[in-house]
């Protein structure tokens, strides 16, 4: 997401915003609930790239990870499941002078909202899109997830899961005009910020999986996780992430130019190891919003054309 | 020129052969018909004729009749498809009853309309005549068959050999004929060339200008075969107004509306019959600087014109029931969060996928109550093609005065219904004002209620000091999630209470008619010429009958209730179905009633009768008579 010139007031440029200056209510979220480190992680991206609390807007649907606007200090709108792309597309299409990032579960936004994800991707209106993906529902109490994995076991599928699970990046890199598609893990902070960081930078639409935690219902997915870093591979690339800070705990490395998708597919389809990184990114793919031509025309100016369009049907 | 005789009717008056001096009808009102197979141009014909004769003075109406498919299988009744255009000296205020006269491309086309007597007795029947003697003996039998039937009924039938002229000028005279034809139209009305030559430009202004030109030259032809054969003429003189007029049809009165209230942003899904503003809008709508968005489904655009609305002016978005149905979690989003809203419900024949291309007035309780959980905000119908302009504007102020959603209820027949009105005097300050981006002082809360009036002034991105989450979960004034038992019950009221002051803002309605009587007859939306015409012709024959026609829905418009006590009966005319009362197993509780007269028996305890129809089309003021007739007096549910 870059910074777009505005029609609004231009902000204090001097102004420099501080950790503290997103911190929204208490955070209600369980403990060790991975969504509080994707929160904090995202207060530090805003500071980092010095974003006004005013100019930016959180949209969410509903779900544990769609509280999130409400702990957050920007403005937020935590509107209904399934459907916070569409929203989040229509303050774009208006402000484009605003920051827009949104957050979903994966029943969010992939099983109830699906038909939206797939558009926004082609759309590419310049917001991050964040999938909070725990692989369950969890503010419903543990029902299978399109992402929750085959053989699991749900309240609403009791006896294991019955498909394979969807692959999110998988999907999302299907999408004609994806332009940026990347997935890490929130309890690797360093990682998950610099991958929000680079999302936030592309120009489009960013889509970031997140795997999450969720002590509650799901420990037993991602929990053991944090001790096995051989079982994640890291996506090293000049054009994606590549953070020094990291090698030492993450010896599996492989380097993933993100501007080849064919490969970005085929890294994506083998589930073997968990990949986190930059699959792909193309800056240069078409923008919805840059299609559609705003010309700014005062009161008197918009009366004056609309007499003219009136003559047309003038008796 | 012809190489056959028209052939005529009985009547010895119209048997000349190449009448040297037609004989000239004199008439107020006037109805034309004009219908074809798809495709063949019938609607543009139609289309044409009405747009001209507005801009030449007259009063005009013009309903189109549509198939609801695109391309129905060729002469089939079914497939009928064209326009009805009622021509006027003064203003027409509805399609009337019957045509006077049709043009028509085949024998099956005209059937259709003759099975839904839609002709008048003795109605002047033009029809194409190659169908005669075609080469298919099938197609013969059916003429045949066509004509038994068509000769009981009286009419004039005027066999017209459109093919075989258009031949001489074009190899495929399909397309082409409906030029022809009006060509015939415009010499038996007198139609100024002129502007029926711009028009013809018009339409064809994106194709090769030889499309133009032949179109032009078939129109000629058609005028010139006119002359020639045709013994009468229609004169339908326009009674010079001293108002500069314009004329369009209502989803094109919506969209320049939505300029001239200053919204920038429609998003929509396309449904028959609401598309065609966003046609309109598409082709305009940019140059204002505004955005048609065509999104991925009706709740994507609900939620697309939720999310724009939010950050900035007022957007909305156009339907039409089926549509309605899907973005109804929307519509609750808004209401909850007080997001101003503007939904323009463009309604057709339901339910379900029901009848897409024919008018019904069967979305109005779904639009007041259909949404989940305690919702309430304004529901208002434009009655006329004229309030289809301004009711955008309206609309938006409310939705942004009151933060409220507005559903706007139109229908099929003011969508695709061509009428001249008084030209809008444009006012700037109907144009909505750029964004708030001013400081949000200290303390202030996004939902700060006023006591008296649930009124609260929303926050807006951009505004500094003003950042808060809107949720769809029961807050409190500070948009916080509720957590305690009473702050719902709270903010209910307060949402409840802005409709309230809306309401007591309004003013009482207007009657047509006398303010006491025996019957009164309340209507809602398009249906408002057909029902004043019916009082009008029944107050001439003596009859104690008023009308009064509701704009606002939710509210109600104030004093119904006193209003109805001055009449010995009261009762609504719809397009949506009821109960006939004595139908089988019907009872005076269990009956069900039209939408209308159910609002208003709950609102004012006043036991309101009701007469409805579902026919696929604009009720008829000759239809509405009888009723009146046989209502007047009676008595009634009371
Ligand atoms: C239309 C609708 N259907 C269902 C629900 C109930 N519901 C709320 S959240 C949710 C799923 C939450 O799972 P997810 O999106 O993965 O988010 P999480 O809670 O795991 O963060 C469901 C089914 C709803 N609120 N609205
Ligand atoms: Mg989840």
């Amino acid at each position: 997401m870059s910074a777009v010139c505005s029609l609004f007031q231009l902000h204090d440029e001097s102004r420099e915003y501080g950790m503290g200056d997103y911190e929204g209510a208490q955070a209600r979220w369980c403990p060790g609930c991975g969504d509080h480190s994707v929160l904090s992680a995202t207060q530090r991206l805003l500071a980092r790239e010095n974003l006004p609390p005013e100019k930016t807007v959180f949209v969410s649907g509903i779900g544990c990870s769609s509280r999130f606007p409400h702990y957050i200090n920007t403005y937020g709108f935590h509107g209904v499941h399934g459907r916070a792309l569409p929203v989040a597309t229509g303050v774009k299409l208006h402000r484009p002078d605003l920051h827009v990032f949104v957050v979903m579960g994966d029943g969010d936004c992939i099983s109830i909202g699906a038909g939206h994800w797939i558009h926004a991707i082609r759309y590419n209106v310049d917001m991050v899109a964040l999938l909070l993906d725990n692989e369950i529902y969890g503010l419903t109490k543990m029902q299978t997830s399109p992402t929750t994995p085959q053989g699991y076991v749900t309240n609403t599928q009791p006896r294991g899961s019955y498909l394979p699970p969807m692959n999110p990046i998988e999907a999302t890199l299907g999408v004609t005009n994806a332009s940026f598609v990347a997935q890490t893990a929130e309890w690797v902070p360093a990682h998950m910020l610099a991958t929000m960081e680079a999302a936030y930078r592309h120009p489009g639409f960013s889509f970031v999986r997140i795997l999450q935690r969720c002590p509650h219902f799901t420990d037993d997915l991602f929990g053991e996780l944090p001790k096995h870093p051989e079982r994640v591979q890291l996506l090293v690339h000049e054009h994606g992430i590549d953070l020094e800070a990291l090698e030492g705990r993450f010896p599996n490395r492989l380097a993933h130019d993100p501007a080849d998708l064919d490969e970005a597919r085929r890294l994506a389809e083998d589930a073997s190891v968990i990949r986190l990184g930059v699959f792909f990114r193309d800056d240069s793919r078409p923008r919805y919003e840059e299609t559609r031509h705003l010309p700014a025309y005062t009161a008197p100016e918009k009366l004056e054309l609309l007499e003219r369009e009136l003559d047309r049907y003038a008796v | 020129m012809s190489t056959r005789l028209p052939v005529v009717g009985d009547d010895p008056v119209f048997s000349a052969e190449q009448p040297s001096s037609p004989r000239v009808l004199e008439r107020a009102q006037y109805t034309v018909e004009v219908v074809s197979d798809s495709g063949e141009g019938a609607q543009s014909c139609g289309q044409i004729l009405g747009t001209v004769s507005a801009k030449m003075g007259n009063g005009v109406w013009t309903v189109e009749i549509i198939p609801a498919e695109v391309q129905p299988p060729p002469r089939n009744p079914a497939g009928a498809s064209g326009n009805r255009v009622r021509i006027g000296s003064g203003p027409v205020t509805n399609w009337g009853d019957r045509t006077d006269l049709i043009v028509a491309f085949n024998e099956q086309a005209l059937l259709a309309r003759h099975r839904l007597d839609a002709l008048e007795p003795g109605a002047v029947i033009l029809i194409e005549s190659m169908w005669q003697d075609h080469d298919d003996e099938g197609i013969r039998a059916e003429w045949s068959a066509a004509m038994e039937e068509l000769g009981a009924a009286g009419y004039r039938i005027i066999h017209v050999p459109a093919h075989e002229q258009c031949l001489a000028l074009t190899e495929n005279p399909y397309l082409g004929k409906n030029m022809f034809m009006l060509g015939i139209l415009t010499e038996l009305f007198d139609r100024d060339t002129a502007l029926i030559g711009a028009q013809i430009r018009h339409r064809f202004r994106k194709k090769d200008e030889s499309v133009a030109e032949r179109s032009i030259d078939l129109l000629e032809l058609g005028i010139a075969w006119a002359r020639e054969n045709l013994d009468f003429r229609v004169s339908v003189p326009p009674v010079p107004g001293d108002r500069d007029m314009v004329v369009m049809n209502g989803n094109q009165a919506v969209a320049l509306g939505a300029v001239a209230a200053g919204m920038e942003l429609a998003a929509m899904y396309p449904i028959t019959p609401a598309t065609s503003v966003s046609h309109q809008l598409g082709e305009m709508f940019e140059r204002f600087g505004g955005i048609v968005h065509q999104a991925e489904d009706e709740i994507a655009a609900a939620g697309v014109a939720i999310g724009a609305s939010y950050a900035g002016k007022t957007a909305f978005t156009i339907t039409s029931g089926p549509g309605l149905a899907l973005k109804t979690e929307f519509l609750g989003l808004a209401v909850m969060t007080e997001t101003p809203l503007v939904l323009v419900d463009v309604q057709r024949g339901g339910p379900s996928t029901g009848l897409p291309t024919k008018v019904e007035q069967s979305d109005l309780l779904a639009a007041i109550f259909g949404q989940p959980g305690d919702a309430p905000h304004v529901v208002l119908a434009p009655a006329t093609i004229e309030e289809c302009f301004h009711v955008m504007v309206t609309a938006r102020r409310i939705a942004e005065t009151f933060r409220a959603l507005v559903i706007v209820l139109s229908d099929a027949n003011l969508a695709t219904g061509v009428q001249p009105f008084p030209r809008p005097e444009l006012d700037q300050a109907w144009i909505a004002s750029a964004p708030d981006q001013s400081p949000v002082p200290e303390g202030k809360a996004p939902y700060a209620w006023d006591e008296q009036t649930g009124l609260s002034q929303r926050f807006i991105p951009g505004q500094p000091g003003g950042m808060f989450t809107v949720t769809g979960l029961a807050h409190d004034e500070r948009s916080k999630v509720a957590y305690t038992s009473d702050i719902n019950q709270w903010s209910s009221a307060m949402r409840s209470r802005k409709i309230a002051v809306l309401g007591q803002t309004l003013r009482p309605p207007s009657l047509n008619g006398d303010d006491a009587g025996d019957l009164l007859i309340v209507g809602w939306g398009s249906t408002k010429g057909a029902i004043e015409e019916a009082v009008a012709r029944a107050r001439d024959e003596g009859l104690s009958v008023s009308s009064l026609h509701l704009t606002f829905l939710s509210p109600l418009e104030p004093g119904l209730a006193e209003i109805f006590s001055r009449f010995q009966k009261v009762m609504t005319v719809e397009i949506n179905y009821s109960d006939e009362p004595d139908g089988p197993f019907v009872t005076h509780q269990n009956r069900r009633r039209g939408q209308l007269s159910w609002l208003l028996r709950a609102q004012t305890l006043v036991d309101v009768d009701c007469w409805t129809r579902v026919l696929g089309e604009p009720l008829r003021p000759g239809a509405i008579l009888e009723v009146i007739r046989s209502n007047c007096g009676a008595g009634g549910e009371r």
